[in-house]
């Protein structure tokens, strides 16, 4: 055990973390953990109180048995008792266990809360600051909604100390983060602005975190950081004799500062104020400049604070976008850390590169250290850099390099890591497709990728060879030729079995008449693959035999004896044996005609997303893939000449570009599908081979979208997964997929209601064209009005706009709004619908009563049609603190001591329309034994009655 | 921001956890296994910094103890080596000449130290000096009422 440097220690504790250290097996240490975990817990639970020094002695042994992984079920509450100790260290420990241990257990939260509380008030500022650090570690939404108004009062208040405020900034960032609904935005917002121009360093510096993701959801807010950002920025890096005392690391002044100031600046285009513009180019120049000068120091230290400032700058360079110097400048920069001995700053480089490429001004730049990479490719040891410099060939490629770049890919393919090997096989036959100008080239690619690397070519590629070669009928004579000559190979792969049957199998015709070729040989190679195969294979390859059989006449006695044989029609596999049944059959009975017709070729498919893009999208992420279907940006408006989406009309065609228009539609009637959709259902390979049946890709999609018809699909299904969720609370998130949050708060005012609507883009990527509006059904129309306001157009990646829905309720209703939401994302056209919950509950006033009111209006109301009733079984647990919320949460006033049995609910209120008020009088009784419930509600209107018991028995 | 902190021995033992986002203990523990077979199998001399999932991970070794951190997609790998490297100086300043020891018997100084340093997974407080300052006079508040817990220590 080593001796405590500083402070006290607990010895009892570093006797036991000895102890524990020297068991020499998991089951010694379990032993002693557990004598250890009844030692404390008849501490806790002993008659003789402990002192605080005990108390934090135990709670502290509890905390390093949880670190270890084991389970902790106790000592919450002795952990709790030491937050309002007056002793710094043990209010520590006890924030400390709260922290690591503590999930949203509500009864908990609440004590703790009362805790953070005390010590926010306590003035003290190393209270304030643990209490601070609670609640960001904690960050729970009860937390966010007791102290999320509180913070930023602390964060502005003129008489706040430096590391309080530097704490209350980064806490009201964790909350933001968290729950950014509760975070109410105001007067303080100006304020923190302004903090950029502290005198305290670590204050701008926390400052500069908070405002850079304030910004990134509300720009036009913040929009006076930029100034202040520059200024600031400019001060640090452009002075030469500044002190900066301590916040120098390694001689680069401020790095943490200036990097966070130069992400702060990438929330916004280029300053629009000229003056502001040139002293920002400046601070990048002066940034790129010192990257020449000779080090200050030969510590890595220095090198990794300096470069790391150089990269954030060249981000922004690259945001930016529009000074094409500067982005030259950043490309050379970049091409010398290519060459660097750092295998941290090559990795770096090739990463920022794949960004540059996507820019018009540089592309061509990159573009120049093509042998660089390739070379990296070929030679760096380790795999993650090779992984980048993959990565960074694919985002250069475009028509000029495309045959090199994929050369070299498939050759390093051979003695690629298995790890990304079928990233690689991706990447190459979406770039062998895009770039294709003549078609066998394409096909020779593809032929190696699945020679090379068969295991690693996965359905979607061979699928998509296939639709092109059914598509392009100049290509299909030399595929048939291609794939006859590999199936040659002593091994070749079963992928290479798979595309070789079904191309022969559709254009063996068009080589049949060479001899070397006849529709013998083809039927003899192809059939001496059978047996190796797979069942789905074999499938396949039946189906190119019966498609001989009306292909060739003359080798119809063969299949028909292959057919025949014991293997086929008796195969233990049902489905071979009932393809051989059938095409047995077929080949039998039907005359030429018939067959000629159910096995026509193949028409040509529908044009739709190349599935291998959204593989390898899906596979990397939406914002890991390097847009290279995207035009160039371009600040000008021009369009980068090499887009082959831009080349529909001109020549040299390229293959995606003259498949995209053709959008033929399959003459379904005639179409071979037939044949085995009817008798075998949609599993038969023949349906399903190129994911005909598969619905519509959802995701965005590159390829095609760009051409797609813009006018949106007729009708989109309403979501309402949470609409009975935001019956007794006003506020949430209300929907959530893969690109959109929508997040809700709402008020209401008697006959009134505002809603804000909170959009968040959860991508990296802009939204364009973003509407959203509010409908309501025909019977709807006349009960409630909603009044949408406007909404930006553009959500920015990340970013989060808000719209403000008005209402009001003119007469009582039953149905509920529907929010339709349309948007462009990566160009895919996006909508959704969702059910606004907007309720008749909502418009509820509470009316406080007395017992004797209570029970003569109760009678008042005693006709058969003005009460409904419903007795239902509990969906939730049946927690009497929990149903009182619900009911004060359904807006009426809950009556104490009305009801003579305590554990009814007893409640009241009125629900204003424009047109006339209800009086409404509910009653709740729970039967714990049977878990059910009977709801009783009386009002003057029987829908109303029925509404309110419709929607309140679906929340218990 | 930094979504989480782990030092761990290169026998694979963990010996510092921090987790800058809600998460339950169940995928808590599948990261620090995934961070640990991934980051021990690298070879020496590779780069620091690694993909997983939508995160970069940074890592680096000091003597016996691997620091792993990991950050968001947009933010500057060699600035988070540089974390990395700025809280081994503040353990070391306050351990003086620091070793895995330190931290395995004095973890709650440990979690102590990196909180006045990162806060919410963004940097709290970047000058060495006043984290320094910090740590030392909540010592002195420590040993200002220490006095009295000497007998009850024996007891332990």
């Amino acid at each position: 055990m080593p001796a405590v440097s500083k402070g006290d220690g607990m010895r009892g504790l570093a006797v036991f973390i000895s102890d524990i250290r020297n068991c020499k097996s998991k089951e010694a240490e379990i032993k002693r953990i557990n004598k250890e975990l009844a030692n404390i817990r008849s501490k806790f639970k002993g008659d003789k109180a402990l002192d605080g020094y005990s108390k934090k002695k135990y709670v502290c042994k509890l905390l390093f048995i949880f670190l270890l992984g084991h389970d902790i079920d106790f000592g919450h509450m002795e952990a709790v008792n030491l937050l309002s100790s007056n002793k710094y260290t043990e209010k520590q420990i006890g924030y400390l266990f709260i922290s690591v241990l503590v999930n949203s257990n509500s009864d908990l939260i609440r004590l703790i809360n009362n805790a953070i509380k005390n010590d926010l008030n306590s003035r003290n500022p190393t209270f304030m600051n643990l209490a601070l650090h609670c609640i960001a570690n904690v960050g729970s939404r009860e937390m966010a909604e007791a102290f999320a108004s509180e913070i930023p009062r602390i964060l502005v208040a003129g008489d706040t100390m430096d590391s309080v405020k530097q704490s209350a900034a980064l806490c009201l960032l964790r909350l933001n983060r968290t729950s950014p609904d509760l975070v109410p935005m105001g007067e303080w917002t100006a304020r923190v602005v302004h903090l950029l121009n502290d005198q305290h360093l670590g204050v701008v510096t926390a400052a500069t975190s908070l405002i850079t993701t304030l910004a990134q959801k509300s720009p036009d807010d913040f929009k006076t950081s930029i100034s202040l950002a520059v200024a600031r920025l400019s001060r640090i890096v452009t002075s030469a004799c500044i002190d900066l005392q301590d916040y120098t690391y390694y001689f680069v002044a401020a790095p943490w500062l200036s990097v966070k100031l130069l992400r702060l600046l990438q929330c916004y285009p280029p300053p629009e104020d000229a003056a502001l513009r040139s002293r920002l180019t400046e601070c990048l120049e002066t940034i790129l400049n010192k990257a020449q000068e000779p080090p200050k120091s030969k510590k890595v230290q220095h090198s990794n604070a300096k470069n790391a400032v150089l990269f954030e700058a060249i981000s922004l360079i690259i945001h930016h976008d529009s000074e094409p110097t500067l982005l030259v400048r950043a490309c050379n920069q970049l091409g010398q850390f290519l060459q660097h001995r750092e295998t941290n700053l090559r990795y770096l480089a090739l990463e920022s590169m794949c960004t540059l490429a996507s820019s018009e001004f540089s592309h061509e730049a990159v573009k120049t250290h093509i042998e660089t990479v390739i070379n990296a490719l070929k030679t760096e040891r380790d795999v993650s850099v090779r992984q980048r410099a993959v990565d960074l060939l694919y985002a250069m490629c475009d028509r000029s390099n495309a045959k090199q770049i994929v050369a070299e890919m498939l050759s390093y393919l051979e003695t690629a890591d298995y790890s990304i090997r079928e990233e690689i096989v991706l990447k190459v036959a979406i770039l062998a497709e895009k770039y294709a100008v003549d078609y066998t080239w394409y096909v020779d690619t593809i032929l190696n990728l699945i020679r090379i690397a068969g295991d690693y070519v996965s359905e979607e590629v061979w699928y998509r060879v296939i639709q092109i070669v059914i598509n392009r009928d100049d290509v299909q004579g030399y595929a048939a030729k291609t794939v006859f000559e590999a199936l040659h190979a002593p091994a070749c792969h079963e992928n290479l079995v798979k595309v070789g049957g079904y191309i022969l199998g559709e254009f063996g015709n068009l080589i049949a008449g060479d001899s070397r070729s006849s529709p013998l040989v083809q039927f003899n190679l192809l059939h001496s693959k059978f047996h190796l195969c797979s069942v789905p294979t074999r499938a396949l390859l039946l189906s190119a035999y019966i498609k001989f059989i009306n292909l060739f006449p003359e080798v119809k006695a063969t299949i028909q004896d292959v057919l025949r044989s014991d293997s086929q029609l008796r195969n233990a596999d049902v489905e071979l044996q009932q393809r051989a049944v059938e095409y047995l059959r077929l080949s039998c009975i039907a005359s030429t005609d018939i067959l000629a017709t159910v096995l026509e070729e193949m028409p040509p498919f529908p044009e739709r997303e190349s599935s291998i893009l959204a593989k390898l999208k899906k596979k990397k992420g939406p914002g890991n893939l390097p847009d290279i279907d995207d035009s160039r940006r371009n600040v000008n408006g021009n369009t980068e000449h090499h887009e082959p989406t831009e080349t529909t009309n001109k020549s040299p065609p390229s293959l995606m570009a003259d498949l995209l228009p053709t959008n033929r539609p399959r003459p379904a009637s005639s179409s071979p599908i037939m044949l085995s959709a009817g008798t075998m259902g949609s599993s038969h390979p023949f349906t399903d081979l190129l994911n005909l049946n598969s619905p519509p890709a959802a995701a965005p999609s590159l390829l095609v979208d760009v051409f797609s018809d813009l006018s949106a699909p007729a009708s989109v299904e309403v979501s309402e997964d949470n609409f009975s969720r935001f019956v007794c609370k006003n506020n949430g998130v209300l929907y959530e997929n893969q690109l959109l949050q929508i997040g809700l708060k709402s008020e209401y005012r008697q006959n009134l209601g505002r809603m804000y609507v909170f959009y968040g883009n959860k991508t990296s990527t802009q939204f364009l064209s973003f509407s959203s509006s509010v409908t309501n059904g025909d019977a709807l129309k006349g009960q409630l009005i909603v009044h949408a306001k406007s909404v930006d157009p553009v959500i920015d990646g990340g970013a989060q706009v808000q719209q403000i829905l008005n209402m009001e309720c003119v007469s009582d209703f039953t149905d509920a709004p529907v929010l339709n939401i349309q948007f462009r994302y990566g160009g895919a056209l996006q909508n959704i619908a969702v059910k606004l919950p907007v309720m008749l509950n909502k418009f509820f006033q509470p009316t406080e009563m007395t017992s004797q009111d209570f029970f003569q209006r109760w009678k008042q109301l005693g006709a058969p049609q003005q009460e409904v009733q419903k007795i239902f079984k509990s969906q939730h647990p049946m927690d009497t603190d929990v149903t009182k919320a619900k009911i004060l949460g359904f807006g009426v006033a809950l009556l104490d001591g009305v009801d003579p049995n305590p554990a009814n609910f007893v409640g009241a209120g009125v629900i204003h329309t424009k047109d006339t008020q209800v009086g409404c009088l509910l009653r709740l009784e729970p039967n714990t034994q049977a878990e059910m419930y009977r709801l009783t509600l009386r009002t003057s209107r029987d829908s109303v009655s029925q509404r309110l018991c419709d929607l309140l028995s679906e929340q218990f | 921001m930094m979504r989480f902190l782990l030092l761990f021995s290169r026998q694979g033992k963990l010996r510092l956890q921090k987790w800058f986002t809600p998460m339950s203990e169940r995928e808590k523990k599948k990261i620090i296994r995934d961070m640990t077979t991934m980051v021990l199998s690298r070879q020496p001399r590779s780069c620091n910094f690694l993909h997983w999932k939508d995160l970069k991970i940074i890592y680096k070794r000091y003597a016996s103890l691997y620091f792993c951190l990991a950050i968001e997609n947009q933010e500057n790998e060699l600035l988070a080596l540089e974390v990395i490297h700025r809280y081994v100086e503040l353990l070391d300043k306050y351990f003086g000449n620091v070793c895995e020891l330190d931290i395995i018997f004095n973890f709650e100084k440990a979690y102590f130290i990196l909180d006045e340093f990162l806060m919410g997974g963004e940097i709290q407080e970047t000058s060495k000096q006043i984290v320094n300052r910090c740590i030392e006079s909540s010592d002195m508040l420590q040993e200002d009422d220490s006095s009295e817990w000497y007998e009850v220590e024996l007891f332990g």
